[in-house]
């Protein structure tokens, strides 16, 4: 029989690994929307009416 | 079905890799190299950085129609021995987080291209991975054996996505890489299977040989490549490529030929017939051929994109042959 714990162990490592991938798609994915928006808008970043 | 399979084993873990691999990234490693061709190709220049994003929405969006693919694929996967080792069938990860990641991922992709480069582009996309994900995957393949001459449309746009993301536009020269990776794929994916169609037909994948028999998917094979290269050769013809695509595609359609002739001659395909030996013998000999013209097919189009995406960075001197 296998041990319950190592098994727990297994899955809450492998959770933990995709928790840290998602979480570093959705930074890159703010920091590619970011700069897209600078690169797209350039100069006229700051030369808009409030 | 594939939901059945992850729940029967519910030790199975998934892993961030087990995701990964349902995009399947060696194909989306060829979709960045042709799309990028086909944007460096475009005549307009756009900012790198813009540039980079339009390939990995491309990227992306192949990624996306592969995890839908094999979401829905799951019950044939598991029949097969080259691909029972995938995530879904294997149990690693659940049918229905197979096709989450894929629709998130396709509306990420395309979103992204409209907003960061055009919606011609993004439209373009988006046609593509329904086109894999709904045309191909859940009709074309279960149904007819010209599943791979339809369905490879889907293969041959990322390089007009790559230059509608550049120009907004997608003219003859765009339309022409497409033709060529279209043109390219049955004879491809047909030599591929005269040496593996006893999968296909384990699952009930009605593949050319699997339908019509060896004899014929050689015939097929032969008049597709004779038709290929005319295509291969065209763009140095028309503005897009230079002496060296010339040469490159002339050439190295030469030997297409001769390996498509070696094949159609050979009996690869056909069951060898146990009371003869010479006759099992000219069976191995011809999954040989099959293979050679399998293995060349892919280095042959490697090199005709190679060779247009060096002389355009490069900035070599079009052609313009018929100009």
């Amino acid at each position: 029989m296998s041990d319950p714990n190592r098994e727990d162990d297994a899955a809450a490592k492998a959770r933990k690994g995709r928790n840290i991938a998602i979480a570093l798609g959705l930074v890159a994915f703010v920091i590619l929307v970011y700069v897209v928006t600078v690169v797209r808008m350039g100069g006229s970043v700051a030369n808009r009416p409030f | 079905m594939a939901m059945a399979t992850a729940q029967s084993n519910p030790r199975a873990i998934a892993r961030w890799q087990d995701f990964l691999q349902l995009l399947k990234p060696r194909v989306m490693s060829l979709v960045i190299f042709t799309a990028l061709t086909g944007l460096v190709c475009a005549p307009d220049r756009i900012n790198p950085i813009l540039a980079a994003v339009a390939v990995l929405c491309i990227a992306v969006g192949a990624g996306a129609s592969a995890s839908l693919n094999m979401w829905y694929d799951a019950d044939i996967d598991a029949k097969m021995r080259r691909t029972r080792g995938r995530p879904v069938p294997a149990g690693r990860v659940q049918g229905a987080d197979a096709l989450a990641l894929g629709v998130v991922l396709s509306l990420f992709s395309v979103m992204l291209m409209g907003m960061a480069l055009n919606w011609f582009a993004a439209g373009l996309l988006a046609f593509t991975i329904v086109f894999y994900a709904v045309v191909y995957t859940m009709w074309l393949k279960r149904w007819t054996a010209q599943n791979i001459v339809i369905g490879g449309l889907a293969g041959a746009l990322p390089p007009v996505i790559g230059w509608a993301a550049a120009t907004g536009g997608a003219p003859l020269n765009a339309w022409l890489l497409c033709a060529i990776i279209f043109m390219w794929t049955p004879p491809h994916f047909w030599a591929l299977s005269l040496y593996t169609s006893e999968d296909y037909a384990k699952a009930g994948v009605p593949m050319m040989p699997v339908v019509k028999g060896a004899s014929s998917t050689r015939l097929q094979i032969l008049v597709y490549s004779l038709l290929l290269i005319p295509v291969c050769v065209a763009p140095a013809f028309t503005g897009l490529g230079g002496a060296g695509y010339l040469a490159v595609s002339g050439l190295g359609g030469l030997v297409f030929l001769l390996l498509a002739w070696r094949l159609y001659r050979s009996h690869a395909g056909e069951a060898a017939d146990p009371r003869n030996d010479d006759g099992l013998y000219h069976v191995r000999a011809g999954a040989r051929d099959a293979r050679n013209l399998f293995a060349f097919s892919i280095l042959y189009l490697a090199l005709l994109f190679a060779t247009l995406l060096a002389e355009h960075l490069m900035g070599a001197r079009p052609l313009e042959l018929f100009r």
